[in-house]
């Protein structure tokens, strides 16, 4: 099997499905394009999390990582979910497949959007306190396309020889030439 | 837990047959085929026997036939080999937007050695038009490679009609009948191919072993350089108990195709049949009618293929999808993606394929067990909750 035990007991029976009603924040990412989406409902109460729950379209990792999210940040300060990172969550999980760490791990940045939407709302801040988002693996870099390691920005993958470059609206590497973004779906046309 | 396989597409299982016809030869008759002495000269007479009968599946003469080590391995001899035997000709290569990664990858190789390609389109079935591959062909086309059958949507490609564009071009044509062969009847006579795929583990053959077919006169470069076995244009010791097997393979294939055919045909449409019904917003992908009989392939909307086939699997059924998580690569299927479906809609494909023991108990029980996976699985689909949203206000 791919996965570990945890993750098929979280894809299996996952906790906290479904729409927080009367959410006091909502945040989605991802997108249909490159198989996974993620949305995170939340109602905030004292500055704690007192429900969080989450809608997956995607595959047993992504489901999986949704449903360890929404149990590591339930209860939780905003302060502290907002430390909840995605490399935290597969560390949880007892680990992903690599070529599932770029695509399916968004688990925390859902949850941080659906933090940062309560904080616009309701507070007013600007967004300026969420934590720079850093890259998701600037240690290893896998290529999107064969799981291959990548190493450095040559601008190919030495595995399968796709040619790679960074999309400008996720910053993620993807194929050069394609039509449409792997990581983040938008479109790619050439100039 | 009851187990039903319905992934003939990913191996079929060995016929009992095949196995005995085998044995021997991971046995007692270990001789290489290529000595003189007796067991060598044992091991060659079975090698040439499996010739035959392979040769008799597709209607060719035995000296036509290649083994090979996969269907991979004949479609990458014959669309490099092919090529490249006739690049003084020219340097472009036509194929159809729904080949297996074999072909495509293939031709992306020689584009790196200075051949340039054309990617023939399909419609929304997943058919090539013949007239598409006339309007791609130029002076210069060294090869066109139209597959005969897609292992995605199960699609069976007008390939006569497409032999004879060709023809009249003076161009060689090669066929990846890799899903079709030992299933549906093939003849390559009839059907005017230069080279055509076939792998024995697509007809309860062993894997690990595959064949070419040739065209008697048709130039080709080896593949394997340095030996003498396959008229060396494929080098290495043969695998003999692979190639009894697939010869065995296709000697039932012949025999039991027609009824086989016929009764998993039945079965595949009692589930194209009954699925969309269990379930709405599913969708058969690839042609009602021209597909493989035992092929039943479908896109779900709002959910992704791989929660959907691991779901399936906990209940004991083995399937197959084309969705980009279910891919190493992470890509959606590019067949699917060819015949114009969304991706998001692409995500949800699954594919079932029956085998030889497939029953109708077997269809029931999927019919049963699909509908609360696929209302668990949308439950939990942002989309599907969107769709909702959009359709009550």
């Amino acid at each position: 099997m791919i996965y570990t035990d945890k993750v098929m007991d979280h894809f299996q029976n996952p906790r906290n499905v479904g729409v927080v009603k009367d959410a006091d924040g909502t945040g989605q990412v991802g997108n249909p394009v490159c198989g996974d989406m993620m949305t995170f409902t939340i109602k905030v109460k004292d500055n704690k999390l007192e429900d969080v729950k989450f809608q997956t379209f995607g595959c047993g990792a992504a489901i999986a990582v949704s449903s360890i999210v929404s149990e590591m940040a339930m209860g939780k300060t905003l302060e502290e979910a907002m430390k909840i990172t995605n490399e935290s969550v597969a560390t949880e999980l007892g680990g992903l497949p690599k070529n599932k760490l770029h695509c399916s791990n968004l688990g925390a940045d859902a949850l941080h959007a659906a933090i940062e939407d309560y904080k616009k709302k309701k507070m007013g801040e600007a967004a300026s306190s969420r934590p720079k988002e850093t890259a998701p693996h600037p240690e290893e870099c896998h290529c999107p396309y064969c799981d291959g390691p990548l190493e450095g920005l040559e601008g190919i993958c030495s595995s399968c020889h796709v040619e790679l470059e960074e999309c400008p609206h996720c910053g993620n590497l993807t194929k050069k030439g394609g039509e449409k973004c792997a990581k983040c779906g938008a479109e790619m046309k050439a100039e | 837990m009851k187990r039903v396989y319905l992934d003939h597409i990913a191996a079929t299982p060995l016929d009992p047959q095949v196995l005995e016809a085998m044995l021997p030869y991971l046995q007692e008759q270990f001789g290489n085929p290529q000595s003189l002495h007796s067991p060598g000269q044992e091991a060659l007479a079975a090698i040439q026997e499996a010739r035959s009968r392979v040769a008799q599946l597709i209607g060719a003469e035995d000296s036509e036939i290649f083994f090979t080590s996969s269907g991979s391995e004949a479609n990458n001899f014959a669309v490099k080999g092919m090529a490249l035997a006739r690049r003084e000709k020219g340097q472009h290569l036509v194929v159809s937007s729904v080949e297996h990664q074999s072909v495509l990858h293939s031709v992306k190789s020689l584009e790196k050695f200075g051949f340039s390609s054309t990617l023939v389109p399909v419609d929304k079935d997943g058919l090539v038009d013949p007239e598409d591959v006339k309007r791609a062909c130029r002076k210069e086309t060294a090869l066109v490679s139209v597959i005969l059958a897609s292992s995605e949507v199960g699609t069976i490609e007008p390939l006569t009609e497409i032999a004879r564009v060709c023809r009249s071009a003076g161009i060689p044509l090669h066929t990846d009948a890799v899903a079709a062969a030992g299933n549906i009847p093939l003849d390559v006579r009839k059907l005017e191919v230069d080279a055509l795929s076939l792998a024995a583990d697509q007809f309860y053959g062993p894997k690990g072993s595959a064949a070419l077919f040739l065209r008697k006169g048709t130039r080709i470069l080896p593949f394997i350089d340095g030996g003498i076995q396959e008229g060396g244009r494929r080098g290495g010791t043969e695998n003999v108990a692979g190639i009894v097997g697939m010869g065995k393979a296709a000697e039932l294939a012949l025999t039991k195709l027609a009824e086989r055919r016929e009764r998993l045909r039945s079965l595949r449409d009692r589930l194209i049949e009954h699925l969309p019904l269990k379930v709405d917003r599913v969708y058969l992908t690839g042609h009602r009618e021209k597909r493989l009989p035992h092929h039943a392939s479908f896109c779900v909307e709002f959910i992704e293929g791989e929660s959907m086939l691991l779901n399936l699997d906990m209940k004991g059924i083995a399937t197959s999808s084309g969705s980009a998580c279910t891919s190493k690569a992470l890509k959606a299927s590019h067949v699917l993606l060819a015949m114009g479906i969304d991706h998001a809609l692409a995500q949800g494909s699954l594919v079932f394929s029956l085998i030889d023991s497939t029953t109708a108990e077997d269809i029931d029980y999927l019919l049963d067990v699909f509908p609360p996976i696929i209302d668990r699985l949308r439950k939990m689909s942002p989309l599907y909750t969107k769709f909702l949203e959009e359709n009550t206000k």
